[in-house]
């Protein structure tokens, strides 16, 4: 869905008549479904097992055994409460400003644009061309653009007549900042994909049966682009609230703007405290989980790919 | 009419804003390429040099990490997408039973947060006894490049019209010749898309490289990572331009080229 | 590989039966297409025409049932070891080669010598030799289907099916292909077994018209056997137009039967009567009725029908056409050649319709909503 903002063409749907059938179909898929089973599934159940894991009678660092100790997660939910709920505020602020951001710009590129193909073409590979930068230098950039002593950081503080402890760097503001810019393609493709499809001709309907242009996008477009705009959502919202290098003191956040993959991976780079980074990312991937599920009760699986 | 004339510039006004925010890191990374930095870091603009340009491999450790990088992604690559094409010809042209739950487990490493997905893997590599290092790395990227590839693939697939394989075997043609003859060179522009997201993908990721990479082995973004809290030498940013406009012109040339294409055939009609 | 067979070779297919989840496709199929005779299978859409078209390619499997070609039976043998072609409804050339090799392929895959010789040759018989290297997008309709006969007819099958490939050209084009295609299949000798919905297409290409419906094939003749003598009001129908008379058989000789309508004596000759007792319907072709103003006297050899009122005239042409509605019989469809005499008829005339004994025909079956 997302990606096939790459292709060239729009997919026709294929007669059910022509599908064939027989064994060979698992010789293509096998390999792919049991590498994931392998690499995708089974570290899910690794994760589990570790995060019930129980330390080391010896009191060693970084030694665990097996066993069935739920301390861990008792440790993460409480502990880590802010960090979570801090998560999920963030996502959810980056993903609305995204949405708001991207829905103009796709709309602009997927349906104004339609009369110029290669205009459309050339425009949408500029939405997209920050991908081919590695997003640490792109969270570098900004960095280095609100730092406290940058021109823009002194333009703006003259502006407002602020002091010089008004600082952006360091701030939830400037974490979300980066995660919406480092986030935009995976918003904007889904809906540009989306628009790019719509029907003009439903438009002009509308509008022949006195809609006003309000209405017409209220009415029409966007009930019809909203697969764009859900699977958009989802693909923003859910990678955001894994996500650590924007919040990191390193880039844009400071020690009071840790998120849950700052988290995990202290705990398990650092503070070698498996079972914790292990419970920590069971528990974030159980949201996931009831968030796609929650998805794919409504809409099946059919469009997810 | 007067508030009509001004609505048809809003949208495209807008949307040249909205571009040139995207593009602020982009310009900035690119010009600090050219900075004449001395000393660790490159924050403070000193004058325009092309030097880093010329010695890129100034700071060995730099082009080092990009040729681990280039080695691990074009790899993952390969595996990924043979993988993942063969994946996506099966869901778009067979009917098989467990359709739904394949198409789950194909949505899910896209949706599932990098840290997620490298402690998990590292707790694999762990219990599995593997040694941290280039083949696990290489194990983990082909995972998040798969689902992908399959995406990018399927879309191909589905505009391939099962009646010229037909046509293929009605004219003697046994299933492997249709094959390689018909399906693959008509898949082709798919499968390099594809191709090409993995390699990208692959390239840039840093999460879960981090968590797999232990303490021998360093890719481009990891030392960007770490050089982040020191200072950025100069020459990352000249290979990050370099793999930018590399990109952009790979895209932006077949864009271009495809175009003057249809016009030909258009009038030769 | 088999070697190619140098002349058409001959079609049966015995007992064939396609069943898809859900419906019946093709009920029980037998058939029978003797070698160099050009065959059209016509029937509305959905009738299984296509579908027996892909079991014959080998392109689908059948329920039950066997296909041999040349005696041959080749039901199990996969479809690119069958010496068969086909022209696809919507031509499938391949889109990323040039003309010429879209032409070479079967050739190639076969080993043929001098593939690209001999594709150039079969292109300059549709005329098309002068543009060899270009791609089919950039060919019209009428040319992507020439190329498409071409591809076909280089490989010198036994047996040569078309999948309605003229439905997508205009009227003139197709015309001229119709022409061109029978013209191929008589000079090359080859067996051709054409598809297609359209009634005045098969009856004017083919040597034997076989009519389908609902998976099965209703009857099967020569076209003008087929035209001129009905047998299922399916057909009469179908090919052509037909006016139906339902009645019990009154009176029999020996030459002929009867039955009465509304108190009108229509009579059919026994030999073209294909049931004889009970509830009949009896047939005739608009073109063979005529009206009168008033009376004709009564005539052993004449049907006659009447009065009844012009309903409607309409004005094709080459002929016009008039409904005339007749109290308790209902509406009866005359042509009458347009050869210069003014309409002398107006609507709501009083009128008499008579047509020939010997140009009825007796169905075996009744007219949907006539049935017992």
């Amino acid at each position: 869905m997302a990606l096939a903002g790459f292709s060239s063409a729009a997919p026709k749907p294929q007669a059910a008549s022509a599908l064939k059938s027989g064994r060979f179909v698992w010789v293509l898929l096998l390999p792919g479904l049991l590498y994931l089973a392998m690499f995708f599934m089974v570290p899910l159940v690794s994760l589990l097992i570790t995060s019930v894991m129980t330390p080391d009678p010896s009191g060693a660092y970084g030694i665990y055994n097996y066993g069935f100790d739920l301390s861990a997660y008792q440790h993460v939910v409480v502990d880590y409460l802010p960090q979570i709920g801090r998560s999920f505020l963030y996502a959810f602020a980056a993903t609305v400003i995204a949405l708001l951001i991207s829905y103009p710009l796709a709309y602009f590129v997927g349906i104004r644009l339609r009369s110029r193909p290669l205009i459309q073409k050339l425009t949408l590979t500029l939405v997209i061309a920050p991908f081919f930068i590695s997003f640490l230098l792109r969270t570098i950039a900004w960095k280095q653009l609100f730092a406290d002593n940058a021109p823009a950081m002194t333009f703006v503080r003259d502006l407002f007549h602020l002091d010089n402890t008004f600082h952006f760097l360091g701030t939830p503001g400037a974490v979300v900042w980066g995660l919406v810019y480092n986030f935009i393609p995976f918003m904007t493709l889904p809906l540009y994909t989306s628009l790019e499809r719509l029907d003009l001709r439903l438009l002009e309907a509308a509008g022949d049966l006195y809609a006003t242009p309000a209405a017409v996008f209220r009415r029409v477009t966007l009930p019809l682009t909203m697969p764009g705009v859900i699977s958009g959502t989802l693909l923003t919202f859910i990678p955001i609230t894994g996500d650590y290098v924007n919040a990191s003191r390193d880039f844009l956040g400071a020690s009071d703007t840790s998120m849950i993959g700052n988290m995990v991976q202290a705990d398990y780079l650092q503070n070698s405290d498996y079972p914790a980074a292990s419970a920590l990312s069971a528990v974030l991937m159980a949201v996931i989980l009831i968030i796609v599920g929650i998805y794919v009760k409504r809409t099946g699986t059919e469009d997810l790919l | 009419m007067k508030k009509l004339r001004l609505g048809r510039f809003a949208l495209p006004l807008y949307s040249v804003i909205a571009l040139v925010y995207l593009l602020i890191p982009i310009v900035y990374t690119i010009a600090f390429s050219f900075n004449n930095s001395q000393g660790r870091t490159n924050t403070i603009w000193q004058g325009f040099t092309l030097d880093k340009w010329m010695n890129v491999c100034a700071r060995p450790d730099v082009c080092a990490s990009v040729g681990t990088s280039l080695l691990i992604s074009t790899v993952s690559t390969l595996v990924a997408t043979v993988l993942g094409t063969a994946v996506a010809i099966a869901l778009v042209r067979y009917s098989f039973k467990g359709r739904s739950l394949v198409s789950l487990s194909l949505f899910l490493p896209m949706a599932t947060p990098e840290v997620v997905m490298g402690a998990g893997l590292a707790a694999l590599f762990f219990n599995l006894n593997f040694g941290q290092g280039y083949l696990t790395v290489i194990l983990a990227h082909i995972m998040f490049c798969l689902s992908f590839v399959v995406v990018t693939v399927k879309a191909r697939v589905q505009t391939l019209d099962p009646v010229l394989e037909e046509a293929g075997a009605d004219l003697y043609a046994s299933p492997r010749q249709v094959f390689w003859r018909i399906t693959f060179p008509l898949l082709l522009p798919g499968i390099v898309s594809g191709a090409l997201l993995s390699f990208v993908l692959s390239f840039d990721d840093f999460i879960i490289t981090y968590f797999n990479a232990g303490g021998a082995l360093v890719t481009f973004p990891m030392f960007i990572y770490v050089a982040a809290a020191k200072g950025v030498p100069a020459e990352v940013n000249v290979i990050a331009s370099m793999v930018f406009l590399l990109a952009l012109v790979i895209v932006i040339g077949t864009q271009v080229a495809s175009n003057i294409r249809q016009k030909r055939l258009n009038t030769l009609k | 590989m088999k070697e190619f067979v140098p002349a058409g070779a001959d079609l049966e297919l015995r007992g064939i039966r396609k069943e898809f989840p859900g419906f019946t496709a093709i009920e029980n199929l037998d058939l029978h297409i003797p070698a160099g005779e050009f065959f059209a299978l016509l029937g509305p859409s959905g009738c299984g025409k296509t579908t027996t078209l892909r079991i014959i390619a080998g392109l689908d499997q059948p329920t039950q049932g066997q296909v041999l070609i040349g005696g041959e039976d080749v039901t199990l043998t996969k479809p690119h070891e069958r010496p068969v072609n086909t022209v696809f409804q919507s031509y499938a050339l391949f889109p990323h080669m040039s003309i010429l090799e879209n032409v070479a392929f079967g050739l190639r895959r076969k080993n043929v010598s001098e593939p690209l010789a001999k594709a150039k040759a079969a292109l300059e018989m549709v005329e098309l030799g002068h543009i060899g290297e270009r791609r089919p997008m950039q060919l019209s309709g009428g040319q992507q289907q020439r190329v498409a006969l071409a591809r076909a007819l280089v490989n010198r099958p036994s047996l040569l099916l078309l999948d309605e490939p003229l439905g997508a050209l205009d009227l003139k084009l197709r015309r001229q292909m119709q022409i061109e295609l029978k013209a191929i299949q008589m000079e090359v000798g080859l067996t051709f077994l054409h598809v297609t919905h359209d009634q005045e297409e098969a009856m004017d290409m083919a040597d034997t018209v076989a009519v389908m419906n609902h998976g099965r094939i209703e009857q099967l003749g020569a076209p003008e056997s087929l035209y001129e003598r009905p047998k299922t009001a399916f057909v009469s129908k179908f090919l052509g137009q037909s006016n139906l008379f339902v009645g019990e058989v009154s009176d029999s000789s020996t030459e002929s039967l009867s039955i009465e309508v509304a108190g009108n004596r229509i009579s059919v000759p026994k030999a073209r009567a294909e049931k004889q007792q009970g509830k009949i319907a009896i047939g005739v072709r608009p073109e063979k009725v005529e009206f009168h103003r008033t009376a004709p006297t009564a005539n052993s050899a004449l049907n006659i029908l009447g009065p009844g009122t012009i309903k409607d005239i309409r004005f094709t042409g080459v002929s016009n056409q008039y409904l005339i509605d007749i109290p308790d019989v209902g509406h009866i469809t005359v042509f009458a050649q347009n050869i210069g005499i003014s309409p002398v008829i107006e609507l709501g005339e009083q009128v008499w319709i008579s047509f020939k004994v010997e140009h009825a025909f007796g169905l075996q079956d009744l007219p949907v909503g006539d049935e017992e």
